[in-house]
């Protein structure tokens, strides 16, 4: 069962709804992720979940209890804000002790419980520092053990990692990981940053609009998308919207102005009202076009409209008779800008998406 | 270049000179030895500030003065703390319209704010002299309050509020556990300025007090009617170490550049 069950929630400011109908299952010792871009409402569904926010229609459920109306500060929720959050006028000592105190805990058991989370969070000694006297690191892995140490039934993170810079993130999302797996507590990860929550969770959801569109564990959302909202947030950068698909036995015939395109079936290619194909651009091989070769099956003939170079390979503009691709490719020699090319879209490569 | 600039310094110098100029004068005058006010001075002596603790209504007048103006405080810190937490927290309708009118007291003038006062609270309610400069006392210490206690809430940040109910506290735990402690110094900033406000006030408090009551600046002024000799003078200077005094401690808690903004 369920640890915790949003159901038909729907939230809306000023007349316009964030989430309608909402609905998110999250199971005991799961981390989870919400992605998508800005607007899409998953901060609104983390505020929701830990209560800073009441929905307009809905229930949450916590272990079967109904949660909707149980206020903030009696839900026992870590949450970890984007800005640390840490009482600037108190000890890092004091800061982790704050909800310990709340408790009404003793003096010694205070004592025993912020030295053992500062030692799982790596500051053991920093216990008489203020917060403006650490980096921000040191002051979100505080806000971690802050919200560790009142043994949360549920761990909140709210783009903790946005305000940190790039190698400091990586190390964070390996602490996080390590600390949610070692304690096992149930958690929900906002983010923007795709890599971020792929590396870090056990399941993502993708959300665009107040919608879900997708919820799977990382490496089916990478290889499988099934919308293609969820295909271009993933970097599939290439669409083909068919005219006409024919299914045989192990796979799938589609038809593009006169082109043809076979597409295996696999887990994602199973269904027959995905009619929009996605590839990514490193999955386009592209060819020198050469005399009397006309294109096939799952090919195009193309001209390059534009080259760019990315470091590891070069980018290209291909323009087609059916639109234009994107197309990375490792190469010691380039296409030049105006040479004809053929491109070949591999079988196994390409995904059908609604 | 160089000329535009000596003439800069001249301007400033003159500036300094018409700002100062009077306190210094004030503060040679009241060590004159002679019974008449005089500058500059043709004896040296300190008999005037020993004069001041010989005139008995300065000492009554004195002890209403710290009265009105501490208990005023405390009610328009009551009143002012809450509802600057509340403007800078919060957005509603009607914001702006009630944010104007608690900076009008500093905004009307005071001779304007006294007859009002006069009219209701001494002329229509006859209440006793005593409450009348409290509350009137109160009405203008509120905007100082509340412009400053705003200006320490404007570097608040309001999500560690949210951090502490995550943690289990209430609303009101959360209040004084973590909100009140970061605008502390904004507080005591708020308490001093409010303070010498209401002690140096002339223009409320002349309407306000009446027969037997009296308030300390008014208690100058009507001693200067009388008298020409240089206590008051000595008392200045007292007044002004006093202000010095406090201004340092706010410019030390807060930075004074809360005057320049508007």
């Amino acid at each position: 069962m369920a640890l915790f069950t949003l159901e038909n929630i729907s939230v809306a400011y000023n007349k316009q709804n964030i989430l309608q109908d909402f609905n998110l299952e999250i199971e005991e010792g799961k981390f989870i992720s919400l992605l998508g871009p800005s607007g899409c409402g998953k901060t609104t569904t983390l505020r929701l979940i830990a209560g800073f926010l009441e929905s307009n229609n809905g229930k949450f459920l916590y272990k079967g209890k109904d949660y909707t109306k149980v206020p903030v500060n009696k839900r026992n929720f870590g949450f970890v804000f984007q800005n640390y959050a840490l009482f600037p006028h108190l000890t890092i000592f004091d800061n982790v002790a704050f909800g310990l105190r709340l408790r009404k805990a003793s003096k010694s058991e205070i004592e025993k419980k912020v030295a053992s989370v500062l030692e799982i969070v790596n500051l053991s000694g920093f216990e008489k520092r203020y917060p403006k006297e650490l980096s921000g690191g040191q002051r979100q892995r505080v806000a971690i053990a802050r919200a560790l140490v009142i043994e949360p039934d549920l761990l909140l993170f709210d783009e903790p990692l946005s305000n940190l810079d790039a190698n400091l993130r990586e190390n964070m999302r390996i602490e996080i990981r390590r600390i949610q797996q070692e304690l096992g507590i149930t958690t929900v990860y906002v983010s923007h940053d795709q890599e971020e929550c792929f590396a870090i969770s056990d399941q993502v959801a993708i959300m665009n609009k107040g919608i879900i569109e997708q919820l799977s564990d990382p490496a089916t959302i990478y290889n499988y998308p099934k919308t293609k909202f969820v295909a271009d947030f993933i970097g599939f950068k290439n669409f083909i919207d068919f005219e006409d698909q024919k299914i045989h036995e192990n796979e799938i015939e589609l038809t593009k102005s006169g082109f043809t395109f076979i597409v295996q079936k696999n887990k994602a290619n199973t269904s027959t009202d995905g009619k929009t194909g996605a590839i990514r651009p490193d999955n386009i091989v592209i060819r020198p076009l050469k005399e009397s070769v006309t294109a096939g099956k799952n090919e195009l003939p193309g001209k390059v409209k534009i080259r760019t170079y990315l470091g590891r390979s070069y980018q290209f503009i291909v323009e087609t008779p059916i639109g234009d691709f994107t197309i990375n490719q490792e190469l010691l020699v380039p296409y030049q800008v105006g040479e004809e090319v053929i491109l070949e879209f591999p079988a196994n490569n390409m995904v059908l998406v609604k | 270049m160089k000329e535009k600039n000596r003439g800069l310094a001249v301007f400033t110098f003159l500036v300094f000179v018409f700002l100062l100029g009077p306190l210094l004068i004030i503060s040679v005058t009241s060590f004159e030895g002679g019974s008449v006010l005089k500058f500059p001075i043709e004896t040296f002596s300190f008999k005037w500030y020993e004069n001041i603790f010989k005139v008995s209504m300065f000492l009554t007048t004195f002890k209403t003065s710290i009265i009105v103006s501490l208990a005023g405080n405390l009610l328009a810190l009551l009143l002012g703390v809450p509802a600057a937490y509340a403007l800078s927290r919060f957005n509603f309708k009607g914001k702006a319209v009630l944010n104007a009118v608690f900076i009008s007291p500093i905004l009307i003038p005071g001779i304007v704010l006294g007859f009002t006062f006069l009219r209701y609270i001494v002329t229509t309610y006859q209440l006793p002299i005593y409450a009348g400069l409290f509350i009137g006392h109160t009405i203008i210490m509120l905007p100082f309050v509340i412009r400053v206690v705003s200006s320490s809430l404007s570097t608040f940040d309001f999500s560690i509020e949210e951090a502490a109910h995550s943690l289990g506290a209430s609303k009101i735990g959360t209040f004084i556990q973590v909100v009140l402690p970061n605008i502390k110094s904004g507080i005591i900033a708020a308490v001093m300025i409010a303070f010498l406000e209401s002690f140096n006030n002339v223009d409320i408090s002349v309407f306000m007090t009446g027969p037997g009551v009296s308030t300390f600046p008014i208690q100058m002024l009507t001693y200067v009617e009388t008298y020409f000799d240089p206590t008051v003078a000595a008392i200045s200077v007292l007044l002004m170490i006093i202000t010095a005094f406090f201004m340092f401690i706010v410019e030390r808690l807060m930075g004074l550049s809360y005057f320049t903004k508007r």
